[in-house]
């Protein structure tokens, strides 16, 4: 089987794959990071999105040999060592933006992406750019809040606790 | 002022931190040593006869260690049904077999017919590609009134017929409902279908079974709302294995909305083929695995008929529903159209006559069961639509004839058997006229008008019953269990405190909501308590989570069980201040004697109670645990009313959702910000029903929407930002905590809110439409429009 070795989270990773292992089961099989989730098989719901060389990726829908030398970052490598959140995971829980927890992974490193592409973006541009992300749980209601109080702007007119 | 801690604050979740860094514990996350890995064979089509599975060219393929067949579950229990309805005359209702690999034939597509283990997950999968099947088609059944005619195909061959059940409730009251409805001065009838869903949690279902021989004790991880249960019905009725054998461990699971409520052949197979083979077994469904495997949810075809005398006052309802049950009957399946749908028929209303019939049909499409609301949303809809028919046929304003109708008096029977203790319906709806401005909606018709759409308003109500729910009634309604809960609470020397509790959180915010409850009563910080569930391990036998039954049961069982270890504290307390029992008070953590300065705090009994050494030993043992089992006097009734503005574009019938708003009586609320949160969840799940979601067989039973390419799930930019309110609160009048439970109302209510309001702006638009039948995709609504 041939070897693939990539940086996730900062380390060095490697581990002998099929062709067509994807990179989520290599994350999730191979590396023991199972905060990266698998919730379709159509590429559709976003559970599962890393950052790969800084942009966001479905890692359902990249073959793990494709990630060859990458710099990965997963959920687990977003707070800062000492724990500390990442300000939108910090904002996800001041804003009860996750109920399951299953889509949230995949729904921070998004709105991480998001943010980094741009700063302050309006309800309508968070909710266009959540299109391949699908949460069952929220509504998105707090999602979306939860990413407009990152980003610095004022929430506390939208309705609700 | 909002509080901070304890009941009534929005406290921050606990189990965020877990979920927000990747760390939480799933059930695909659990890897154990020697794991071997299932895939099954399922049917490509609904109905045909299994002459025939060779399996040998399959058990020659690398890596598989073995292949299972029906026939090696030929001596092994079927999956069970755990209520039984009975029918109009009396009968019980048919009740076929669910064995755990198809025996003779399969039923749906989807129905496991093989199961291959092997080392790898890929070579599982390679080697099931290699097993052939010998089915004979059969012609399929799947719509409901084909299902039931003279010679249509049967289901099963065993059966009579296609017919479930044909139950009528209240029967004695059928023919003065047929009266009533004859000389009525108006009838308004409808027929309706309530679109068949997908509950689509997003972790989809997994189970991995282990077993040691060295103990003789089987294990089982899954993705369940309610571990115990799953333990019961697959011990006693599928495996044979006693309770004491069997582990069932339910960790963090993501979300359920019902379907993981139900015992699944895959559950079953994984702790058998663990134990066949000596060797863990793990099975992760695929989304198309979920779609062809997971309970769905609704199926209802009705028609309802609302009688009104002169003077608007509703005197009658009669609704019959045809309810599909799919090829077998999932777990709760039978009640869903009869108990949790009948009974709910009188509404926010007062109706001296209702009769409700409803033919329960076997079909060969994936079982139906409970799924968010199950059987309450079918009642709402029906009756809510009906209503704002009534009101356009009669020329009045639909919010005034609901307030007319009103219940306003309580407690209230109704004449579907239930007794509504509490509530205050006019009080949400006038808080709906505010929170939704409806002063404003001229101005933003206005604006719409003026970019070419048209806008409409809708508005409905709704009550359902949650904390599910008194066990001997459910008993003399055919439930086969009990649907009490269970707490534990265990505090330990040093004044930590950790509950067991028998309710299951996946995604409800229990850890810390449930902690905010213990600690208030006691007095001290929400920290010093954790709340452990989901294993059956170490926590006392319980029903689990559905049914909007956590708080209202689980939580009382909690304070029950708390309430006992406060007394007993009580009475250390008074050992060590030399005081009479009676004069202990406990405040802030703090045990005082009434009238004097003396005091002991919480730690100083809890360590007396563990290091007893000045202690009354002749009176009480040493220890500070108690259990309580709590079993509901009623159920509880939650209720409210909401409002959505919609925009219609008439070019394309596309319904854009512009406003919506939310106002639920809850009784007390725990959490304001976590019950939110639940309602919000809720009605995007109603908003996604009605706008967009449908499950949808050809006439041969292929499953059309098998993905997310072609089911249409609810994402973030189909939503607005929602206005919800719950500061109307009736508090339950017969539970400890005054709650009624949150988790269904949001997809109970919002459906016949957004169907009226569609109906409203193409009616404001000049359009004569009564009806469109859910999902109202833009297709559906622009037909209507042509007329
Ligand atoms: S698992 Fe990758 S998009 Fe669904
Ligand atoms: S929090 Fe459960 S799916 Fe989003």
């Amino acid at each position: 089987m041939p070897q693939v070795s990539m940086t996730v989270n900062g380390k060095p990773a490697s581990g002998e794959v099929e062709g067509r292992t994807l990179l989520v089961e290599f994350l999730r099989e191979n590396l023991g990071l199972t905060g990266t989730h698998v919730g379709c098989d159509t590429s559709q719901c976003g559970a599962c999105v890393v950052h790969v060389d800084g942009q966001d990726v479905k890692a359902c829908t990249m073959f793990a040999a494709e990630a060859e030398g990458a710099e990965v970052t997963t959920i687990e490598g977003l707070a800062e060592a000492d724990g500390t959140l990442h300000p939108l995971q910090q904002a996800f829980q001041d804003h009860h933006g996750l109920q399951c927890g299953f889509c949230t992974p995949g729904m921070v490193m998004t709105g991480v992406a998001l943010l980094d592409r741009n700063p302050t973006p309006s309800e309508a541009e968070i909710r266009d750019y959540l299109e391949g992300n699908i949460c069952r749980c929220t509504g998105y209601h707090n999602i979306v809040k939860a990413i407009m109080a990152a980003s610095g702007q004022d929430v506390s007119k939208i309705a609700a606790e | 002022m909002p509080k901070d801690s304890g009941i009534g604050a929005s406290s921050k979740r606990r189990e965020d931190v877990r979920f927000l860094t990747g760390t939480g514990n799933y059930t695909d996350d659990i890897n154990l040593n020697g794991q071997a890995y299932v895939h099954f064979l399922r049917s490509d089509v609904a109905h045909g006869r299994l002459t025939s599975v060779d399996t040998s060219a399959a058990e020659a393929m690398p890596g598989v260690l073995r292949v299972f067949t029906g026939a090696d579950f030929a001596q092994v229990g079927g999956l069970p049904c755990g209520w039984q309805v009975t029918d109009r005359h009396g009968q019980p209702m048919q009740e076929p077999a669910h064995p755990v690999l198809a025996q003779d034939k399969v039923r749906h597509v989807g129905d496991p017919i093989a199961a291959v283990v092997a080392e790898t997950r890929e070579q599982a999968r390679d080697a099931a590609e290699a097993i052939v099947p010998e089915i004979e088609d059969l012609p399929a059944v799947v719509d409901m009134k084909a299902a039931l005619e003279e010679g249509a195909p049967k289901v099963h061959d065993d059966l009579d017929s296609n017919l479930c059940y044909d139950w009528g409730f209240v029967e004695e009251n059928r023919d003065a409902v047929a009266e009533a409805i004859e000389t009525a001065a108006h009838v308004t009838r409808l027929e309706l279908v309530n679109n068949r869903l997908v509950a689509n949690a997003m972790e989809p279902r997994v189970a991995v079974g282990d077993y040691s021989r060295a103990t003789g004790e089987s294990t089982l991880y899954t993705t369940s709302q309610n571990p115990h249960v799953i333990r019961l019905l697959m011990g006693a009725f599928v495996l044979g294995i006693p309770e004491h054998k069997l582990r069932v461990v339910s960790p963090d699971v993501g979300g359920g909305f019902g379907s993981k409520i139900f015992h699944y052949a895959e559950e079953a197979f994984c702790t058998f083929a663990a134990k066949a083979l000596n060797r863990p077994v793990k099975w992760t469904a695929t989304r198309a695995e979920a779609f062809l495997s997971d309970a769905q949810g609704r199926d209802h075809v009705t028609t309802i008929e609302l009688a009104l005398d002169a003077d608007n006052n509703f005197t009658a309802i009669r609704t019959e529903t045809h309810a599909n049950m799919g090829a077998y009957l999932s777990t709760f399946a039978p009640s869903v159209p009869t108990w949790l749908h009948g009974t709910l028929m009188a509404g926010n209303y007062r109706t001296p006559l209702i009769y409700v019939n409803v033919k329960a049909v076997f079909t060969n499409t994936v079982p139906v069961d409970a799924y968010r609301g199950a059987g309450r949303p079918e009642a709402t809809y029906q009756l809510e639509r009906v209503i704002d028919k009534a009101a356009r046929e009669l020329g009045v304003d639909p919010i005034a004839l609901r307030r007319q109708n009103f219940v306003t008096e309580f407690p209230y029977e109704t004449p579907v058997a239930v007794a509504y203790d509490t509530g205050d319906y006019n009080a949400t709806m006038d808080k709906l006229e505010e929170i939704a401005d409806f002063d404003g909606f001229a101005a933003r018709r206005a604006e719409s008008e003026a970019k070419g759409l048209l806008r409409g308003r809708g508005v409905n109500c709704y009550i359902e019953a949650c904390g599910i729910a008194p066990s001997n009634l459910v008993g003399q309604l055919g439930a086969r269990a009990g649907l009490y809960e269970s707490a534990t609470v265990r505090v330990n020397a040093t004044g930590g405190i950790t509950v067991m509790t028998g309710s299951h959180s996946h995604g409800q915010g229990h850890e810390t909501s449930f902690a905010q409850v213990v600690a208030d009563m006691i007095g001290i910080d929400a920290d010093m308590v954790e709340i452990e569930h989901g294993d059956t391990a170490n926590t006392p036998m319980g029903m689990g989570t559905y049914g909007s039954r956590s708080i209202a049961v689980g939580g009382s069982a909690m304070v029950r069980a708390a309430e006992k270890v406060i007394a007993k504290a009580k009475k250390i307390a008074a050992h060590l201040m030399e005081a009479s029992e009676d004069d202990i008070e406990l405040k802030d953590g703090q045990f005082s004697v009434a009238g004097t300065d003396k005091s002991v705090a919480w730690g100083d009994v809890t360590l007396a109670a563990y290091v007893p050494h000045n202690y009354p030993l002749d009176e009480i043992e040493p220890g500070l645990e108690e259990t309580a089992f709590y079993d509901p006097a009623n159920f509880t009734y939650p209720a409210g009313a909401y409002a959505c503005e919609v925009e219609v574009d008439p070019e394309t019938g596309k319904v854009t959702i512009d406003r919506f708003a939310a106002t639920d009586d809850f009784g007390n609320v725990i959490n304001p910000m976590i019950v939110s949160g639940q309602v919000h969840g809720g009605l995007a799940q109603g908003i996604g029903q009605a706008l967009l979601e449908n499950t949808v067989y050809d006439e041969s039973g292929q499953l059309l929407s098998a993905s997310y390419m072609d089911y249409a799930m609810p994402r973030a930019d189909d939503m607005p930002f929602f206005a919800v309110d719950h500061s109307c609160q009736t508090p339950c009048t017969h539970n400890p905590l005054g709650v009624k439970g949150c988790g269904e109302a949001g997809a109970i209510g919002s459906p016949p809110t957004v169907v009226n309001a569609v109906v409203d702006a193409l009616q404001r638009g000049g359009h004569d439409v009564t009806h469109i039948d859910m999902p109202l995709t833009p297709a559906r609504v622009w037909q209507a429009m042509q007329g």
